[in-house]
């Protein structure tokens, strides 16, 4: 896999790279086709045919970091760059059967910005929404104003798991349980749910795993992963297929280890850094040319095809 | 200093506002003569760090701290004897070191943040 780990970012995919993966890659491989700069990844036969949309296959739809309560430069209007990502989640052509929101829903925590952002989420309509929290969601009393909006079981815990389609999802919370000078982790709590919640499932099961900050060491300096991350990874591999859904990067980036399958999402504030981007020194909002705001921000389609091991996605930006 | 002064000039905004920090820093001095009121020492969070990062005072000092980040952070002890809110860009947090000790902090936010106060009697 040395030339094909796809480790920077989709965008940097061209035409060469994916044809030659193309060229190499086995039966499991992902046709990464780049039409007018959007990097589409296509389920694939060995011989390259795209497979036809099978029954039974379950479509969803991701959002990441909607910082709602932002008004900065860097975008000063994320209200409607979510409703731009809502508008067009709505009118895809393979119905979503849901939506992942994975964290930074609010930038500052504050109650009003909860409200807002569950009122923004709403007009998904029928689509229901599953979030776990960011960062930006935890600041002044941990995760209890978040849960007050978006507490997944009624249960007054921030980590979840449901199954739709034959895949079993899971929803963690990463951003607390931090030490001074570290990662944020998981947490022992956290891990002990987690085992017991996979322990039922046979390898076969497809998981999906959403957690806001990537579940693999991106960068440590901006702690852009986290801590306790290889205890979770521990659990996961027995599992056939497992795709980790993460944010918090603002900037598509992937990871394959073994069956797991790690992917960052962009967000629909603002875009960050790539990561330790020579000449910036910190993680903070990269202001862009108006035009090229919608570019940078964006969504994602996942189809899980049954008996695939990897899902289909599509990342797409706001604007092209 | 000569640099900024030139700059000010060149902006009657900022020649207005250096003009404005100029008397607010003259009369903060006046007061801490005046009336022995409790030394004010400033902090400032930019580009995802405190600085000075590490900082001494005395017993009785105020610390202000100032974010000037776009991003959000907080003054979090590690201790938990003092705690900011989330704060919003140029949004401020006191806190007035009673006791000597050292006080390492963080930003709850980004936890790689951190900082410290030793206090110690001149």
């Amino acid at each position: 896999m040395t030339t094909h780990d796809r480790e920077p970012s989709a965008n940097r995919v061209n035409r060469r790279q994916a044809l030659s993966c193309l060229a190499t890659w086995t039966a499991s491989a992902v046709i990464w086709s780049v039409t007018g700069g959007v990097p589409r990844a296509i389920a694939a036969t060995g011989d390259g045919r795209v497979v036809p949309q099978a029954s039974g296959t379950l479509t969803f739809a991701q959002i990441s970091d909607t910082h709602i309560g932002f008004r900065k430069e860097a975008n000063p209007d994320v209200v409607a760059s979510l409703r731009h990502a809502i508008a067009d989640i709505k009118v895809l052509p393979q119905n979503p059967a849901f939506v992942v929101h994975t964290g930074d829903v609010s930038h500052l925590s504050r109650p009003e910005e909860f409200g807002r952002a569950r009122e923004l989420l709403q007009e998904f309509g029928s689509l229901p929404v599953h979030v776990v929290p960011g960062e930006h969601d935890t600041i002044d009393d941990g995760v209890a104003g978040y849960l007050r909006h978006f507490d997944h079981d009624g249960n007054g815990r921030s980590w979840y798991s449901f199954d739709q389609g034959g895949v079993h999802f899971v929803g963690l919370n990463n951003v607390l349980n931090f030490k001074a000078g570290t990662m944020a982790a998981l947490g022992d709590d956290q891990l002990a749910w987690l085992k017991g919640d996979l322990e039922s499932r046979t390898p076969s099961t497809p998981i999906v795993v959403l957690a806001h900050i990537p579940l693999w060491t991106v960068w440590e300096p901006w702690g852009w992963g986290t801590a306790d991350a290889a205890n979770a990874m521990a659990l996961l591999r027995r599992f056939g297929s497992v795709t980790v859904l993460n944010g918090h990067v603002h900037q598509v980036l992937q990871k394959i280890e073994g069956n797991v399958a790690l992917h960052t999402a962009r967000s629909l504030a603002y875009p960050l850094p790539s990561p330790g981007q020579a000449g910036v020194g910190e993680p903070g909002p990269v202001t862009v040319a108006a035009g090229d705001l919608g570019k940078l921000l964006g969504t994602r389609e996942i189809t899980v095809v049954p008996g695939r091991q990897d899902l289909a996605m599509i990342d797409t930006p706001l604007e092209r | 200093m000569k640099t900024f002064a030139g700059r000010a000039a060149a902006h009657p905004v900022r020649s207005a506002l250096a003009v404005a920090l100029l008397m607010a820093a003259a009369l903060a001095l006046r007061n801490v003569d005046a009336d022995a009121a409790p030394a004010s020492v400033s902090v400032s969070i930019t580009k995802f760090a405190f600085a000075p990062q590490d900082i001494t005072v005395a017993p009785g000092t105020r610390i202000m701290w100032t974010n000037r980040d776009e991003a959000p952070h907080t003054v979090t002890a590690n201790d938990h004897s003092f705690a900011s809110k989330g704060m919003d860009t140029d949004d401020t947090y006191e806190h007035t070191f009673a006791t000597e000790g050292d006080f390492a902090y963080i930003c709850a936010v980004h936890p790689f943040m951190t900082g410290m106060v030793h206090v110690r009697k001149p």
